[in-house]
């Protein structure tokens, strides 16, 4: 389909406002409504168009092919806020760290620190279930989501969940959405669970070598002395010589102080608590670190499988940039390498009974190997026939499975 | 049921473990909601994930539909199968497979029981969160299906937040292994998905949960005001000072007076308008100060009297009255019709108010007992079925006050499920094209919709929606 076209029928549908094209001369819909979006969704089904999604392109690069691309972008607006029962609807485009600065204005936190830029889309973070350190004690992404507003590849618009922190009300329509890197539909609007802004946030960090870091991690784990966070993290994500664990306390102010001293006590390690102006530097380090190549995986392994796992890996591709949570069980690795190594080291951590999920990588890559992939029996049909149902026409320029 | 299909069945599970006299069905006509009553058409008994998917095989061959059934503690009419459909009964599959203290996981049957698997966990230090009040009943599958919670869930989640692998074995008889037993799972949450889809997507023929540490130290505090309002407000004011009690459940007069009133008397003043529960778990040093601080926002809003216990055998006796306040009711009426739905918590006091109302209007005897932490609310009402005037009046009220629930921007339903009975409300929170978007995702699971037919989803409510391939 000529690109003029694709943009005049948009046009047509959104206002001139509502469509730009990017660098490539690709036709570019920024809808502001969820039924905008839905709208060009229809259009695209309708006409066999293949469909993008873009955020701030700040963690999946915006290089799947298509028709169209379809930006969040102008769908930025905190919908609602309800402090007193601590929730909130968001569209999918807000930027993580200016929705964090309105919660807090009003005693409120959504305990998600995704890897990346602070500029990601709050539905960047939703789709692709990208959990950061916190995930340690406060759960994956899917925990803090009550609900969303998908518009599906053919132009319907599903609202999943409800705004209660409660409700068993129907099928979760929620939980295939987040995490489920836009195969099943566009998230426009997001129902969260939030907390009260926590009274204490204290961070302390250990150096020395990997396997002594993680061993006492372990025995955090097994002693009950769970933080907020606890990530291990590689010399060249840290920027240090060395490898760093790091242990971030958020509650109230007697639990956090219980557990520093409990820390300094137990553990065998030289913790040296940050400054706490400190504090937020070092995460947002951590965070974008995972920008440091072109390729992020995670891979799901609990504590007592990290050493092995992270060796697997290293000697697969290269020691890369970790962040890994030992108690939370997930390793996060940023790198480069070719898509046979990538392969072969999923085929290797799935032999172990390791998920390995391909975070972000150049469209090549993901096209190669899928973003999930290496199935387990019989649960590939049923995936197949759920994306079928919320994207029949299959518009969704996305791969969910490699192409092997 | 045809008598060859009888003959089948007993061929997989040995005849003794198929039930299909009206006597021995008898058991199996209802769950724990008195309002729906059916005689499935015959009951099987399977003791391994190797005899479900054999029965599963057979039925799909011969395209009978089953229902899944655990304990039969549900509240929503689940697990009641009708006439033409094949009952399948999992209680004899009711080990915990494995502990494993080092990961923190437990493997256990569909049909282990919830508060047997906490027990199993115990010598190490762990225990299963999730604790519906009918915890030493109610089985673990049976909490998988329904997305059970409890009054824990408030600080550690409800089922979904604890499960991490299923074996699933789908109606087709296809098993798949959804999930992973280690942090992420493979693939799109499906594990997620899965829970609390009332036995419509397959049967879980094992479970992965994650265990938890048991907390070091433990306060419990039982608080009573003069008004439902303030206590309420006391539920918001400790939550917005950051503070994540265990739990915080609350009791009306009515509630209390009928625990007081029975074998499980716990001492609650009953002259109070509400009693209000909160537990506070943790470092010791931390429970202390929280202790102090939540008492002081108790008292600021209004609390008469606050009584705090650590030792065991001391918060247990304030906890007795909340778990068996379902049995205390009990004594009251030969029925009772416990309700479900979820509010906002900031309403509590105006929705508490409407439900008054309703009681008056309706002449009904109506005791609130209530997660209030997460404004699940369980007014529960008294009554005799076999009283069809007062049957219809129960029946009315029941539907007034979820409409009023869910006009103040809540839910049907927080942790009983749908089943037959919230059925007709479903459209009250979902529109057609969500409605039909979850029929599409049942079968993509259930094409021929044989899992626990006609459950959940108003079919006449639903968008018409796109069937998945290779159906029909």
């Amino acid at each position: 389909m000529s690109d003029d076209v694709v943009f005049g029928r948009l046009r047509a549908l959104l206002g001139s406002s509502g469509v730009e094209r990017d660098a490539d001369g690709v036709p570019r819909a920024t809808p502001e409504t969820a039924e905008a979006l839905s709208l060009v969704c229809r259009l695209a089904h309708e006409e066999g168009w293949k469909i993008r999604v873009e955020g701030h392109a700040s963690w999946l690069a915006p290089d799947a092919p298509a028709d169209l691309a379809v930006s969040t972008r102008a769908l930025d607006q905190v919908l609602s806020v309800s402090p007193a029962d601590l929730v909130a609807t968001v569209q999918a485009g807000a930027p993580m760290e200016s929705l964090r600065r309105r919660l807090a204005e009003e005693g409120m936190w959504l305990a998600i620190d995704p890897p990346g830029r602070p500029d990601r889309t709050l539905g960047s973070v939703a789709a692709t279930g990208t959990a950061g350190p916190l995930r340690q004690g406060f759960g994956p992404v899917r925990d803090h989501v009550l609900g969303c507003t998908v518009a599906t590849g053919d132009g319907r618009l599903v609202r999943a969940g409800g705004r209660v922190v409660k409700n068993v009300a129907g099928y979760d329509l929620t939980k295939l959405q987040v995490g489920g890197f836009g195969g099943f539909g566009i998230i426009a609007e997001v129902h969260l669970r939030l907390r009260a802004l926590p009274r204490a946030d204290v961070t302390l960090v250990a150096h020395g070598q990997r396997d002594a870091l993680s061993s006492a991690a372990r025995d955090l784990v097994a002693a009950n002395l769970l933080p907020g966070a606890l990530e291990l993290l590689s010399p060249a994500l840290a920027a240090e010589a060395v490898w760093v664990l790091a242990a971030r306390f958020v509650g109230t102010d007697a639990a956090v102080q219980a557990d520093v001293r409990r820390l300094g006590a137990d553990s065998g390690l030289a913790w040296q608590p940050l400054p706490a102006e400190k504090t937020a530097a070092f995460w947002g380090l951590v965070a974008r670190g995972s920008l440091g190549g072109p390729i992020t995986l995670r891979l799901g392994v609990l504590g007592d499988g990290v050493d092995d796992t992270l060796d697997l890996v290293a000697h697969d591709l290269d020691e890369g940039l970790v962040s890994a949570g030992p108690g939370a069980g997930m390793i996060r690795w940023t790198g480069e390498g070719p898509v046979e190594r990538l392969r072969a080291l999923r085929r290797a951590a799935a032999a172990r009974e390791i998920p390995m999920t391909l975070e972000r990588a150049p469209w090549p890559v993901r096209r190669a190997l899928g973003h999930f992939g290496a199935y387990r029996e019989g649960v590939g049909q049923v995936v197949a026939r759920l994306r079928d149902s919320f994207d029949p026409g299959k518009c969704l320029s996305v791969a969910l499975e490699g192409a092997e | 049921m045809k008598p060859e299909l009888l003959d089948a069945l007993g061929r997989i599970v040995g005849p003794r473990w198929v039930r299909h006299r009206r006597a021995e069905l008898a058991t199996f006509t209802m769950d724990g909601l008195p309002t729906r009553e059916s005689y499935p058409g015959v009951v099987v008994m399977p003791v391994s994930s190797a005899e479900v998917r054999e029965v599963v095989r057979l039925l799909y061959r011969t395209g009978v539909p089953f229902v899944a059934r655990g304990a039969g503690t549900g509240l929503s009419g689940g697990a009641v199968a009708d006439p033409g459909t094949v009952l399948i009964t999992l209680t004899r599959m009711n080990r915990v497979i494995q502990v494993d203290p080092v990961r923190r996981r437990a493997v256990v049957q569909p049909g282990a029981i919830n508060a047997r698997l906490s027990e199993a966990a115990a010598p190490y230090g762990l225990h299963y969160v999730p604790d519906p009040s009918s915890q030493a009943a109610c089985t673990v599958g049976g909490n998988v299906a329904e997305n059970a919670g409890g009054p824990h869930c408030l600080k550690y989640g409800v089922t979904t937040n604890h499960v991490v692998e299923l074996e699933v074995v789908l109606p087709d008889a296809t098993v798949v292994r959804l999930g992973s037993p280690h942090g992420d799972p493979w693939g799109p949450d499906l594990v997620g998905l899965f829970v609390g889809s009332e036995g419509m997507f397959g049967i879980a023929t094992e479970i992965v949960v994650r265990l938890e540490p048991l907390p070091a130290s433990v306060r419990t505090m039982l608080a009573d005001f003069p008004t439902v309002r303030g206590a309420s407000e006391a539920v918001s004011a400790v939550i917005a000072a950051g503070i994540v009690p265990a739990a915080m459940e609350m009791m009306d007069r009515a509630c209390v007076a009928a625990v007081e009133a029975s074998i499980y008397a716990a001492g609650y003043p009953t002259d109070a308008a509400a009693v209000l529960l909160v537990e506070l778990d943790g470092n010791a040093d931390a429970v202390e100060v929280e202790a102090a601080t939540v008492t002081g926002i108790l008292r600021e809003r209004g609390a008469r009297e606050v009584r705090s216990a650590s030792t065991p055998a001391d918060r247990a006796r304030l906890w007795q009255g909340r778990k068996k306040a379902f049995g205390a009711m009990g004594r009251i009426a030969p029925d009772l019709a416990v309700q479900d739905a979820v509010v906002p918590r900031s309403v509590l006091p105006d929705i508490m108010d409407r439900i008054a109302e309703i009681r008056d209007r309706h002449r009904l005897s109506i005791s609130n007992v209530f997660h209030a932490g997460d404004g699940n609310l369980h007014p529960n009402i008294s009554f005799d079925r076999h009283d069809p005037e007062l049957a219809e009046r129960v029946g009315v009220a029941c539907r007034e006050i979820m409409a009023a629930c869910v006009a103040a921007g809540g839910s049907i339903t927080g942790e009983h499920g749908v089943g037959s009975d919230k059925i007709d409300y479903m459209p009250w929170i979902f529109d057609p094209e969500t409605l039909a978007a979850m029929r599409a995702v049942r079968r993509a699971f259930d094409p021929a919709e044989r899992a626990n037919p006609g459950k959940v989803i108003p079919l006449h409510a639903c968008r018409e929606w796109r069937a998945a391939p290779g159906v029909e």
